[in-house]
């Protein structure tokens, strides 16, 4: 049976929940190892964390060198695995980190990579939505190591607990890996709220909000929702750019999307209209983004949204 | 210092895009720089004029390197009527559908031999969106990789830069010597508009023109193909109701009816 790896994604500490998704359609292409990489004394940890999904083994290398140096003592480290092992998959999250990280094992190993895959087929062919979600593709890696990177929430993780065996692995990071120096961390401010990329339902708010998300917040609040933005919201400084939505922010595919306040220009369009479910609320009857809406309100986001925030917490108590 | 800046020509983003034979179709949409590459370019031109400029002469020279085909010439002249000193433009029959692993390469490859001290980039392009370029540049160059840089700074007397990177892991602070790859993030600055003055002098500046024989590097075949591509049907039509002051509940009740809440 083919090998084959993911990169076990972290934020922190924690183990976040694209690892079982991975897993998943890393148990459709063959038998799966998850490389954990750690800085040291917390490989375990991190190891132990990993319980979903039909993990076989664990790969454990841990250095000081992750923390300190950043992607690309981290692509260094994989790279060297996937020399020494390789596998027929290297899956990794589609995030800025994974990304790169991807990329850099590619270039590493001679390796073909395809990136944002929302699915990867047990004969390992990968679909991509393109082009601000109007067009689908799909594509193979047709050498070395086949790299894809998956975008998070787009797998129905199989959720069954696995006791993967653990291997720990000790490795010399190369010079040309650590040429930056990461000098300080600051985790990123969630204000308890879900990551965007990883959350269930994304309520945004864009122009309409004149920059009060005070209702756009405590809606996402009572559904335990992300909160995203337009580009003319973060343009305008009334959101950080952190959480714009659209062509050059992120690209959302949650179960639901709530826009409000958001005329629906293409930018906007092109980051969330994969999304299962779309909920628009507008004053101007003609906003594009009506196109996109399975539940439509031509209104004021500032009178819909306290009532429906009013309804969802009132059926949660 | 020498500045070098990868840009890239794409599709207006507000072309429709499509693809043909397994490729996106280049040639019958408008095409223009970059968006996040014009902030690449107005990052190197700022660093530039931080240390005395690019002027005639000038040590701070900006070099904008690009691959694509002869009319990505284009791309190259808006970076100069901004205020790059030139250009390079490597343009090859034999890179038409060149994948992410070819591109570094032959960026990496000119780069090499022009001895930069820093070199730029946008962090994806709105084309392709892999955002994986700048770094697998600096991988084949061997150098340090400062990417999804939300804001700069470099001290040409100790040749460090730093930057923060700005990613969903957080906000890091990373520094590194020269020669350094940058990638920076849209809204670092805000880039200039060309002036009057910027474009004509853009007319006389020099863009060499370079092919895969004269930067020593073989035709390659692309690691990953398409095997198919459709355009998605639209979403279907959904309820449209005007708010009659009791929207909101009825918001509610359509999530529960879809089992949101």
């Amino acid at each position: 049976m083919s090998t084959i790896f993911f990169v076990a994604d972290f934020v922190g500490e924690k183990a976040t929940k694209t690892n079982a998704e991975l897993a998943t359609v890393g148990a459709r292409l063959g038998e799966v190892t998850a490389i954990v990489l750690a800085p040291i004394g917390t490989g375990a940890a991190r190891a132990g964390a990993l319980t979903t999904g039909a993990i076989t083994s664990i790969i454990v290398v841990e250095s000081e060198d992750f923390q300190k140096h950043g992607v690309a003592a981290s692509a260094d480290a994989i790279a060297q695995l996937v020399a020494d092992k390789s596998p027929e998959f290297l899956l990794v999250t589609s995030t800025a980190f994974g990304k790169e990280l991807a990329g850099i094992v590619a270039v590493a190993t001679e390796s073909g990579i395809i990136t944002d895959a929302i699915d990867v087929t047990a004969d390992g062919v990968a679909t991509q939505i393109i082009f601000g979600g109007s067009t689908t593709v799909h594509s193979q890696v047709v050498q070395g190591t086949k790299i894809i990177t998956l975008r998070p929430n787009s797998i129905n993780p199989d959720t069954t607990p696995s006791t993967p065996s653990i291997e720990v692995i000790s490795l010399t990071i190369s010079d040309a890996a650590k040429k930056a120096t990461v000098e300080s961390t600051q985790p990123p401010v969630q204000g308890g709220r879900p990551e965007l990329t990883e959350a269930n339902i994304v309520v945004s708010g864009g122009r309409g909000t004149n920059g009060d998300f005070s209702a756009v917040e405590a809606f996402a609040d009572s559904l335990g929702a992300a909160v995203g933005a337009s580009r003319a919201a973060t343009d305008a400084g009334w959101y950080p750019h952190s959480h714009q939505v659209g062509q050059t922010g992120k690209t959302v595919s949650p179960a639901l999307y709530v826009a409000c306040g958001i005329s629906g220009a293409i930018q906007h369009r092109a980051g969330m209209q994969t999304s299962k479910l779309i909920v628009v609320i507008n004053k101007d009857p003609e906003a594009p983004i009506f196109e996109l809406a399975d539940f439509g309100v031509i209104g004021d986001l500032f009178s819909v949204l306290p009532m429906a925030t009013e309804g969802v917490n009132a059926r949660k108590a | 210092m020498k500045i070098a800046v990868c840009i890239k020509q794409v599709p207006d983003s507000w072309a429709e895009k499509k693809m043909v034979d397994g490729l996106l179709d280049r040639l019958n949409v408008d095409a223009v720089l970059n968006d996040l590459d014009e902030y690449a370019v107005e990052e190197a031109l700022r660093i530039s004029e931080a240390h005395g400029g690019n002027d005639e002469g000038g040590a701070n020279t900006v070099t904008v390197i690009c691959m694509g085909p002869e009319r990505a010439t284009d791309a190259i002249r808006k970076s100069l009527s901004m205020g790059a000193n030139g250009g390079i433009l490597i343009s090859d029959p034999a890179l038409v559908g060149a994948d992410a692993l070819t591109t570094s390469l032959v960026l990496a490859e000119v780069i090499k031999n022009e001895e930069f001290d820093v070199v730029l980039c946008g962090t994806e392009s709105t084309d392709a969106r892999m955002s994986v370029i700048p770094a697998m540049i600096a991988a084949r160059l061997g150098w340090a990789q400062l990417t999804f840089a939300g804001s700069v700074s470099v001290d040409s007397q100790t040749s460090r830069v730093s930057i923060s990177r700005t990613t969903e892991a957080g906000v890091d602070s990373i520094s590194a010597n020269f020669p350094v790859v940058i990638g920076v993030m849209e809204k670092i600055n805000e880039p200039r508009y060309p002036s009057f003055k910027g474009i004509m002098a853009a007319k006389k500046k020099t863009i060499e023109n370079r092919d895969l024989a004269s930067i020593g590097v073989n035709p390659q075949t692309a690691r990953s193909h398409v095997m198919d591509s459709t355009l998605r049907p639209s979403r279907a039509v959904g309820v449209k109701i005007t708010d009659d002051g009791t929207a909101g509940e009825k918001l509610v009740s359509f999530l529960a009816e879809k089992k949101i809440i």
